[in-house]
């Protein structure tokens, strides 16, 4: 067993490793080796602990949590597929919150049965533990919606596969069964049942269809409004200054249950586009639950990672809300303005040019430099791979500059899109930011958009639409351009795009993976 | 430690989180967030404590939630960690 000292002194050791594994991120030439580091400043902190005087040896918890974690998620990690990254980024952010919870509430009943151990700080700990409860219960609640929606089964219309409706009804199921155990744990007490209640309106919650409805921001303003209300009781309670029930982790499991609702109605009515905001914002949550259970058990190692995971999302929250021209708040309990929606849709669309696959490949032979522009859609189809096979066809044929152009939202995280180009192994200098994109717009010959819309959307230059203001990529200002989309259906904001009637834009009305393979087999033929 | 010292800890590394965070370019944002969840995992250090307590230390309730806790957080740790060197694995230069 080491000294305390020397486990401290690993602690800080660990703690200069996850910073400098993240400023390993600052190139993907030093990336790997980042989060390689990051990776051993963890095994630091987890052997320190096991050999620290705190540990108490009892290696059969520790053991069978340790199996089950490792296995479930290096599963996760290697079977994932790299179009569901922002999936499995949401269930992560939700775990890294559920751990949270449960440690503050280890805590808290160890603190109850046995009294203050050492020299705890007592108005920390209470205090810590009610932040590390509500965040971790907004982060864990909110994460479940947020991976509901991205994987299309929570918030939707449409009929769901048996799957989908398993871990839909499975899920609120649980919930229910969670403040049932709750109520039953604390004999039937008022606080108990009040913990069945508002777990029972979680679950409803989450069986919606609709993504908005009448009294929603009721329910957010009146449950966040509770949720500091029991927290203050809770502390009250833990430093001892005021008793309300005879059993004082009632507080607590209610604190939970009320930030439950909280965290599933601040997520549930934000629609697709506005996912990278949310994952981000989820992540930077995570990351302060994690700092407050660092005040709850006054270590320091957990509260420096953690703000670095809190520093972390808000400026990539940041971000995000800055490339849509909106403010969080708007973000989190303001739905767009689709009231603005009075322009005559015929009218715009009146002049559209459909196009094909050969008459693309011959623009193709003509053109010197081509961009390709990806959204969402480009994921939804898996056709990353064939865009990379027709680059690499125009590259070696023509001898055709191909870039990237990639919109900060584009897709459903920051730098999703970034991520499937690099999984077709299309080199990372080819992905251009959109500042650098549109300013080389003028010499781009041929401008070929896959599955975006909004971010395209020249009506964001204009005044008085829902996107006014927002940045976009330039698209109409290169020569041609080619918009790869199914029908003319809009965006995310509800819109019509008047590009696609624009007099030097092309409609292919096909899915993207059949249109660029029919766009190979042209130029092939050509 | 005393609570001023560690809101010190606390403010300070979120500044150093900003410097450091604000450096890395758009292109490496999805493996940012899926590495630092793996950071935050870090509640796996508390997780530990809780669930290794000795028999009689500790009421089997906090162990109990501790070993949960520990499950939750080596998900993130060890999926996290993996999943970003998967990624990352994928950037290559021309």
């Amino acid at each position: 067993m080491l000294n305390q000292s020397v486990v401290n002194i690993a602690y800080v050791v660990a703690a200069v490793l996850f910073i400098m594994g993240l400023k390993g991120m600052a190139h993907p030439r030093t990336a790997v080796k980042g989060n390689l580091t990051g990776a051993v400043g963890m095994l630091l902190a987890v052997l320190a602990t096991v050999l620290s005087p705190d540990f108490g040896l009892d290696w059969t918890y520790v053991l069978i949590g340790l199996a089950i974690g490792a296995v479930i998620g290096a599963i996760l990690a290697i079977r994932i597929a790299m179009t569901s990254m922002p999936e499995l980024v949401a269930i992560f952010n939700g775990f890294g919150g559920a751990a949270s919870i449960v440690v503050a509430a280890a805590e808290l009943v160890k603190y109850f049965e046995q009294g203050a151990s050492g020299t705890i700080n007592l108005t920390q700990m209470s205090i810590a533990t009610v932040l590390a409860g509500l965040i971790g219960s907004v982060t864990f609640f909110g994460s479940y919606i947020a991976f509901g929606k991205l994987a299309e089964f929570l918030g939707v219309k449409w009929k769901l596969y048996p799957w989908q409706k398993a871990v839909k009804f499975g899920v609120a199921l649980l919930f229910i069964a969670m403040g049932g155990y709750i109520a039953w744990m604390f004999e039937f007490s008022l606080f108990g049942i009040l913990s069945l209640v508002f777990l029972l309106l979680t679950a409803v919650f989450t069986l919606g269809k609709k993504a908005v409805f009448p009294g929603m921001q009721a329910i957010k303003l009146v449950s966040a409004i509770a949720t500091v209300a029991v927290g203050v009781m809770l502390v009250m309670q833990t430093m001892g200054t005021m008793t309300f029930t005879e059993q004082p982790m009632e507080l607590f499991w209610l604190l939970v249950a009320i930030s439950a609702l909280l965290g599933v109605t601040l997520t549930f009515s934000i629609g697709g586009a506005d996912m990278p905001v949310v994952i981000a914002l989820l992540n930077s949550y995570s990351g302060i639950a994690a700092a407050m259970t660092g005040f709850v058990i006054n270590n320091t190692v957990l509260i420096i990672a953690g703000s670095l995971v809190g520093a972390s999302g808000i400026i990539l929250t940041n971000l995000m809300c800055v490339a849509m021209n909106r403010s969080l708040a708007n973000v989190l309990f303001g739905a767009m303005g689709s009231s603005v929606q009075d322009v005559d849709v015929d009218e715009v669309y009146k002049n559209v040019k459909s196009t094909s696959g050969d008459e693309i490949a011959m623009m193709l032979e003509m053109a010197q430099k081509v961009l390709i522009v990806p959204g969402y859609g480009m994921a939804v189809s898996q056709a990353q791979h064939t865009v990379r096979d027709l680059a690499n066809l125009l590259e070696s044929k023509w001898d055709i500059e191909v870039v990237y152009g990639v919109h900060p939202v584009a897709g459903r995280m920051p730098g999703h899109m970034n991520v499937l180009l690099a999984e077709a192994n299309i080199p990372y200098d080819k992905l251009l930011e959109m500042d650098d994109v549109n300013s080389m717009m003028d010499s781009i010959d041929v401008c070929v958009v896959i599955g975006a819309n909004d971010v395209v959307n020249p009506v964001a230059r204009t005044e008085g639409s829902p996107i006014s203001g927002m940045p976009i990529i330039d698209v109409d200002k290169a020569r041609t351009v080619i918009m790869i989309k199914r029908s003319l259906s809009p965006g995310f904001a509800g819109i019509p795009n008047p590009i696609f009637a624009a007099e030097n834009a092309l409609m292919f009305f096909n899915d993207g993976k059949k249109a660029f393979n029919e766009i190979i087999t042209a130029v092939k033929e050509s | 430690m005393d609570l001023v010292m560690l809101l010190t800890v606390f403010v300070l590394a979120i500044y150093v989180g900003f410097e450091v965070i604000t450096k890395v370019p758009p292109t490496l944002h999805t493996p940012l967030m899926s590495g630092s969840n793996a950071i935050s995992g870090i509640t796996i250090v508390g997780a530990l404590l809780a669930a290794g307590a000795a028999m009689g230390q500790s009421p089997e309730l906090a162990k109990t939630f501790g070993m949960v806790a520990l499950v939750f957080a080596t998900i993130n740790v060890v999926g996290g960690f993996l999943v970003t060197h998967r990624m990352l694995k994928m950037f290559k230069k021309k």
